[in-house]
Order: structure tokens, then sequence, then C-alpha cells
């Protein structure tokens, strides 16, 4: 039945190979070219509407629901968007990279067209000799004389809608649109969710559910002590009925008929036995020396005009060199990660808040390939199920896992299995530590004529069904164990990993972009929001600043000196002409700081400009307190304004929590931030009012909202930092001990 | 003994399990939200005789002949609580795994105050940990709903 869709599978979810061959088809629709796997209508008038994409709180669904709702002309309230399954819909990889308002909403609105196209064609031929239009109004066709000739559902019967889709009709253009960037619509996830109602996979209770929890080695290398192993395979032979415990190398499950029996067995179990620790961990204290000292690979990302090796520089010329550091940050869901799986001895069913439902398959099917009796692809479905917010590659895919190996244990019945905090905290990946120099020279008219981005990290990516060996925690915990896969960085051409962004959308005439890829893995590191271009951005504009600095020059002005894309003038225009405390800075008081920044969100997404304004605390031991932010983005058509508003407000405030605050601790032997305490977030009283500014153009295609701002954010708070402190601070996150350390610093120097 | 949203709950089990575990495994309530299991994030707010109160480290023996409230407690879709409509109407929320609890504390601070400044609200909201960066719009909503209360029930 995928047969055509093979092809795609080893890179789903970086890029659409669309040089098939293939007539080319909007987004997903490419790959997923049947009618009938987006759409299908009732009788009643409902239109089932399938999609790959999952919620993630990003309001897909809803922009999904407007997107349908539009091109068809049916009310909202009759459009049913059903989130991914295997058994049901679209294949459309990992819902990630802000690709989901393009890729399955550009192939929903096409998908949509056709349908509409078909049924208005059988319209017409039912309304044989009077001539005229045939219009479409709440998903009923009607001729000019008003009489109705059906609805979506009766004119379509007998059509096969497993049909490939032809590419030849047309959606609506701008002016014919009534919903899209105007509707005040309702988020079509929230009702369930201010009521209470069980909506989350956390809510979900099958019947015969058992709770699984897992006992986890603290890191990668860690292991059970031999005494502690002979106690527990003691301990499995003399359990009560109800509770069933095993020891599978290092995966310790724990399993009982109650949640509260779980959590108490799995409690008693991890207060009686120890670990050794594995391979020392880095020294959190000294990350930029663990990374220019780390085993690395080198690649020479991006290469225009002259060669820019050490040494080679003209030496004329006003030359500058800076080096940018950002910690280890956790993706640090409030929920934690859950899932349910059951096993009837012949098939798997899983329900999870994967972002990946099809890569999670593939890996899971890799990582059973040893049993006795191994599963096979068509012997797994997967549902997605709303979890809480993931920000990136979390938990999600290992607790299916973890809960998959339970059920294959505890046959007949669904076996739903959670995390603990201290688990989500230090068990999830972590978003990489990062260490960007950068190195320019300016000519005498002060432009910048050559640029170097050199970089160091890990990859950005160790998200499931990318690699010959699954990428699941369990996989490499279990006796048979599996090493886990180096986290690796999708292709520049896909928007990259750690070297996403990390090339300047300036005119530079001389540019080299160079990532040095970590071969080592000392914490355990994946996609997080905006992946490398949150370091790369906040490198990038702090040190166009510098520069502007030291010429001397306006930052704004020296910024568009070197910028010929309209769309990034139009966006850094409006935000300084919108914004309400701009203008005015010039007369603050002190310890009151302004920055500015932008980005275009992987060089082909969203455009995005930020403007900050900081307050210094009196006393040095006390954070900064983020006043505004203004933010202006471009993200071509709008399809739902309040859900761009939402989405780039929500990452402002995300990644203000990251650069104000957040840094994953560890000591040589573990990860040591492991609850709320110890990996605080913005609070309530911390978050700075935030002023988004859409620009609208009905005539783009859309792009995703959901990480243009998180790079922008960081530089234009480290600029503000720089201005109202005199010092420029490089370290993340702008903590009062990095401040202080930059402040040492400069007076030494 | 013990009411939860009006109803009366007899508890046979150990008196030491948490009122969350009770709340989610034998009333079968959905609201009240897994975090942390130590009370810093918020998510299992509920309120006990009106006052806020983490229910995930709250052990049941101390909810005795008390009223506890849950989000569901608040209101439906058919009778929505004011807090209920204006996060609806604010869309305050993305992913929404914080909202429940956000919307418990936010109720027991109308009730004592029902025209809150904007800066009593992020006190009463401070506990609560939000990941997503929806606060603005939450504390727009609870704002919002202020009037709405206010407009309901004149003084």
């Amino acid at each position: 039945m995928r047969g055509s869709e093979v092809g795609v599978a080893t890179e789903r979810g970086f890029v659409i190979d669309r040089k098939d061959g293939r007539v080319q088809l909007p987004g997903s629709l490419h790959t997923n070219r049947r009618l009938s796997q987006w759409l299908g209508f009732d009788e009643s008038g409902v239109v089932n509407v399938y999609t790959g994409k999952v919620e993630l709180g990003q309001g897909i669904l809803t922009v999904l629901q407007l997107l349908a709702a539009e091109e068809l002309d049916v009310p909202l309230s009759l459009v049913h968007i059903h989130s991914a399954s295997t058994a049901r819909g679209p294949d459309e990889g990992v819902t990630s990279g802000s690709l989901s308002v393009q890729d399955s909403g550009g192939a929903l609105r096409q998908a949509c067209a056709e349908a509409r196209a078909l049924a208005l064609g059988r319209a017409v031929a039912l309304n044989g000799q009077s001539n005229g239009a045939i219009a479409v109004r709440e998903g009923h066709f009607y001729n000019v004389q008003g009489a109705s000739l059906g609805n979506y559902s009766s004119l379509l019967q007998g059509i096969d809608l497993n049909i490939e889709c032809s590419g030849v009709a047309r959606p609506k253009t701008a002016t014919e649109r009534r919903l899209l960037g105007k509707a005040q619509v309702s988020r079509l996830d929230l009702a369930d969710k201010v009521f209470g109602q069980a909506r989350f996979i956390h809510d979900m209770r099958l019947p015969g559910m058992l709770h699984g929890r897992v006992l986890r080695p603290p890191t990668l290398g860690a292991a059970l002590d031999a005494a502690s192993a002979r106690w527990l395979t003691y301990e499995t032979t003399t359990l009560p009925p109800g509770l069933r415990c095993w020891l599978d190398g290092r995966f310790i499950a724990a399993v009982a008929a109650s949640e509260r029996e779980a959590e108490a067995f799995a409690s008693k179990l991890t207060a009686r036995i120890q670990w050794l620790s594995g391979a020392e961990l880095p020294d959190v204290n000294a990350l930029d020396v663990f990374l220019t000292s780390a085993p690395k690979e080198t690649t020479l990302a991006f290469k225009r005009g002259e060669s820019l090796a050490k040494g080679e520089w003209p030496i004329d010329g006003l030359h500058h060199c800076a080096v940018y550091l950002k910690p280890y940050l956790a993706h640090a869901s409030i929920g934690t990660s859950c899932a349910i799986a059951q096993w009837d001895g012949q098939r798997l069913e899983i329900w999870t808040h994967s972002q990946g439902i099809h890569n999670l398959r593939d890996d899971i099917v890799k990582a059973l390939a040893r049993e006795p009796v191994a599963v096979t692809k068509d012997a797994i479905t997967i549902h997605h199920v709303e979890g809480s917010g993931c920000y990136g590659h979390n938990g999600a895919d290992d607790v299916a896992f973890d809960a998959v190996l339970m059920a294959l244990r505890c046959p007949g019945q669904p076996v739903r299995v959670l995390w603990s905090r201290e688990q989500e905290l230090i068990h999830s990946p972590l978003g990489a530590a990062h260490r960007v120099e950068l190195r320019a020279r300016l000519d005498a008219s002060g432009r910048i004529s050559h640029w170097q981005h050199e970089l160091w990290a890990n990859g950005y990516s160790s998200r499931p069904g990318r690699a010959a060996v699954p990428t699941l925690l369990a996989a490499s915990e279990r006796a048979d164990a599996v090493t886990l896969p180096l986290p690796i960085n999708p292709p520049l051409a896909a928007g990259g990993g750690a070297d996403r962004n990390a090339l300047p959308a300036y005119v530079l005439p001389h540019l080299q972009v160079i990532n040095h890829r970590l071969t080592v893995m000392p914490l355990r590191t994946s996609a997080m929001r905006a992946l490398g271009a949150y370091a790369n951005v906040f490198a990038i504009e702090s040190f166009m600043e510098e520069l502007a600095e030291q010429v001397g020059e306006d930052s704004l002005v020296f910024r568009k000196q070197h910028l010929d894309d309209p769309r990034a003038l139009a966006v850094l225009d409006t935000v300084v002409q919108r914004s309400r405390w701009w203008d005015k800075r010039g007369q603050e008081s002190e310890g009151i700081g302004h920055g500015l920044a932008w980005a275009r969100y992987k060089n082909t997404g969203a455009w995005c400009a930020v403007l900050a304004r900081v307050q210094m605390a009196k006393q040095a031991s006390e954070p900064v307190q983020v006043l505004n932010l203004d933010v202006a983005v471009d993200v071509g058509m709008v399809v739902d304004l309040d859900g761009v508003i939402n989405q780039i407000e929500g990452g402002a405030i995300q990644s203000t929590s990251w650069t104000i605050k957040e840094q994953v601790r560890f000591d040589r032997e573990r990860i040591t931030s492991s609850d709320w305490s110890g990996y605080p977030l913005l609070r309530f009283s911390e978050v700075p009012e935030v002023c988004v500014h859409v620009i609208d153009r009905p005539d783009e295609p859309p792009l995703g909202a959901g990480e243009a701002a998180q790079g922008p954010v960081a530089a234009a708070l480290a600029n503000a930092v720089c201005s109202a402190l005199g010092v420029r601070v490089r370290e993340l996150p702008l903590s009062p001990e990095n401040l202080l350390r930059a402040v040492h610093a400069a007076n030494r120097a | 003994m013990f009411h939860v949203n009006q109803h009366p709950v007899h508890f046979a089990g150990d008196d030491k399990a948490s009122l969350l575990s009770v709340l989610r495994d034998e009333l079968r309530l959905s609201g009240p939200k897994f975090g942390c299991g130590e009370g810093e994030c918020g998510a299992c707010m509920v309120l006990v005789d009106g006052q806020p109160q983490t229910a995930c480290n709250l052990p049941v023996w101390s909810v005795q002949g008390k009223q506890v409230t849950t989000v569901e407690g608040l209101g439906t879709p058919q009778c929505p609580h004011p807090l209920q409509s204006a996060f609806m109407q604010e869309r305050a929320g993305q992913c929404g795994y914080c909202v429940s609890g956000i919307i418990t504390s936010a109720a027991a601070l109308l009730t004592s105050n029902p025209s809150p400044s904007r800066e009593d609200i992020v006190q009463a909201l401070d506990t609560h940990l939000c990941r997503c960066g929806a606060h603005n719009r939450m504390v727009r909503a609870v704002q919002y709903a202020a009037t709405l209360s206010n407009l309901a029930s004149p003084s």
C-alpha cells in the first residue's frame, strides 16, 4: 500500500524529496498523494480531516480546521480533525521544524481544493441546462436560482477518493478567502482543557489497565551494582500477587494494578538499589574547555569567497573576534512523559504523545528485532494522543518503548507508564551545549568584508527512525543493549542542525561556516526548539552589535547597511516604528537597557525582529528583570492570527526563561538539576510585557511561527544587558553569576 | 469523609495516600494533573475549603471533613465559571497542561478579591509554572473573568 513511500522513509521528517519525477504537489501531499488519506465526507455533512501532524499546544489542529473550512466553504464546527495515527491518514514524519502549516496545511488546502472541484463538477452536471455559477455555502452547493444541488457527501457519492490528487485544482486566492487571517475562532483543544475533561494521554484510562514505572541508571554509562542486582533478582521471585518486577540488563520495570501501588513499589525499589557511576561527565563550569577539546568531526558547512583560514586574513581593516557559549538546556515539560501500550500476542497498539509516530514505529521494530518473536511493522498501530508541551524531542518516544516492553510481558492488558519529575528532567534528551567563535574583518568604509562562524556542539537530533539502530533509551539499557547513536545534524538544505542559522542573512562577500560535531555524548542530547538557531543567532546578533560599536555606528543602521532582503528590512522597521518605548530610550533612567536583534528562521522560514527592554537589579546577586519585548514577525500568509501571536509570544517568553535563568547542572557523576528548584523556569512575576506585531502577506505562502523568536530574543536580551551594564556578556544564561564574571573579566582587561 | 465538588467521598484506603491520587484514581477526575509530586509546579492545584492547595503532596487524611473543589467543580461546558469562559475567549493557553491548576488558583483569588489588579493576579499565580509562555494571556483572561463576574453579580 505504501510502496511508493519507501523512498522517503530513511530521511523522513528532514525534507520532502520532491525530485522524484512525479508531479509536484504542495507540502506533504507530494508523498501522501491520495485524497482519501486526507479527507472523508459523512452524510451528516461532517468533513473528516486526517493529518500526520500532531497537536503540541501550538494550535495546529485549529489551523487545519480553518484551512479546510476556508477551502471547502463548510462550517468550522463540521470540520472534524483527526490526530495522527498509523492506522489512517498521511505519514508526515515528525511534527517539527515549524513546518506543519506549510507541509500539512499546504497539502490540506490542495486536497480540499481538489475535493471541491470534484463536487463542483458533479453539481454542474446535475444542474444540467441551466447555466450559471454554482455557489458553495455552508457545505451545500446551490445554483443561481438558489436551489440546492446537494452537499459534499451526496455529490461525491460514487466518486472514489482513493485517487491521486492531480495538482490541477487551484486553492482560493487571497481575495476569495473569508476566514484566513480574519476569523476569531476558538482553539479546538482548549475547551476540554479548561473544563478538566480527559484529553491528555495522562487522562486515558483503558479497562484492565496496569501501571508501570521504570528505574533507570542515572547516566548513560551507569551500571547496577552486583549486590543490588542479586537483591532485585531475588525480590522478583517473592512478590505479592499483583506486583511484577523484572531486570533486563540495566532496565528495571515495576508493574502494578493501580498507579498508587506502582508508585509505592517503584519508590521502595529505588531506595534499595545502588548504581555505579559510568564515565565522568564534563565539568559544568568549563563547558568551553569540554567543547573545544572533545573528539569531533569537522565539516565546512558553507563557504563563499576567499578562504578564511587562520593567519590568512587580510591584515588591514578592523578585525574582531568573540566567543559565545550556551549551556545544556532541558525541555522541561510540565507534564511528565507518558504512554500506554497493549500486546494481545499478535498485535501491538500504542498511545503516545510522540512527535513522530511513524518514526517511533520504525525504531520499535528495530529495537524488537532480536525478540524471540520479532514484532513486524504491520503488527504495530500507533495513535497520537496529546501530551504536555514538549518543545522538541523529550521523553515521549522513550516512555512509549518503556510501555511496549512492559506490555510484551503482560499480554492482554494495557500498560500505562509515567515518568517521574526527576526522570523527565534527567532522562529526556537535553538541548546541546554550544560554543560559537565569530571572526570578522571590516574594510575602510566600515563594511564587513570577511566573516567566519565556527561552532562546537553535539548533533541536534537523536530522534527515532533515522539511524540503523534505535535511539530509544531503553534499547540502550536492556541486556542486549545497543549503543545510542550519536545525534546527527539535518542537512543545511533542510534547515540544518547545530548549524541552523549559522549563515548570517547579511550581505557578506567572504563567508565561511565551520561545524565541529562532537563524536562523544556524555549527556544525551537531541532536538530542542529552534535547534542551533538559538545559540547561533544569539552569537551573530550579539556580534553585529559589537561590530557596530567598533565602527561607532548605530546598530540598526549598521545592520541595514548589510541587508538587501526587503522582508528583513520590513520586520526591523516595523518593530522600531510600532514599539511604544524604543524611541524614548534616551530618556530612560540608569539601570535600564535596550537591545535589538533579528533573524529569519532557518534562512527560509519566518522573519522576526525583537526589541528588548531590561532593568538591571540593584544587587549583583539578583537576576535581570526583563520589562518589555516587542516582536515583529512576517510569517507570510496568516492563517490564524491569534495563533501566530500566541506562538511568537510563547516562544519569546520561553526564550527569556532559557536566556535569563536556565542551565542544566551536573556534577562529574550525574545531572543534579532534577527538580523545579534545581531547574527553575521563568515565573509569572518575571514575565515581560510582550507586544507582537504581525505583518500579514496574504499572497505569500504561510510559514511556521513556533521557532522564529527564540534566537532573536536571546540576542536582544544580551544586547539590552550590555547597554545597561556597559559590559558584554557572551555566556548564557544571563544569570547574576555570569554577569558578575563578565564584569570581573572586563575590569581585569 | 470529605466532599469533592460537593459530593461526599469515603476513602477506605491508606489515608497517607495523596489527595491527587484519590481524585484521579478513585474519583476518575482529570482536571488536577500530576506535574512534579512535590507541590512545586501547581498543575494539581485544588481548593480545600476555598484555599488553593497542591493535591500531589497533600495526604488525604488532612482533608477529612473539608470541601475539596477541582476545576471540574468550578463549572461545566453548559454552565461555565467566568474564568473558564474567559480562558476560552482569550485563548489563554498553549498545551494547556497547567491551565486547570491556574484556573483553580485564580478562582480562589476572584472569590477573595473580585477586582484584582494585575499585580494581585501575578502574585496569586506565581507558584504556578507554565512552560509554553502563555502567562500574559492567562493574566489577561483572569482580568477579563473579573469583569464577567462583576457584571453577573452587581454589588
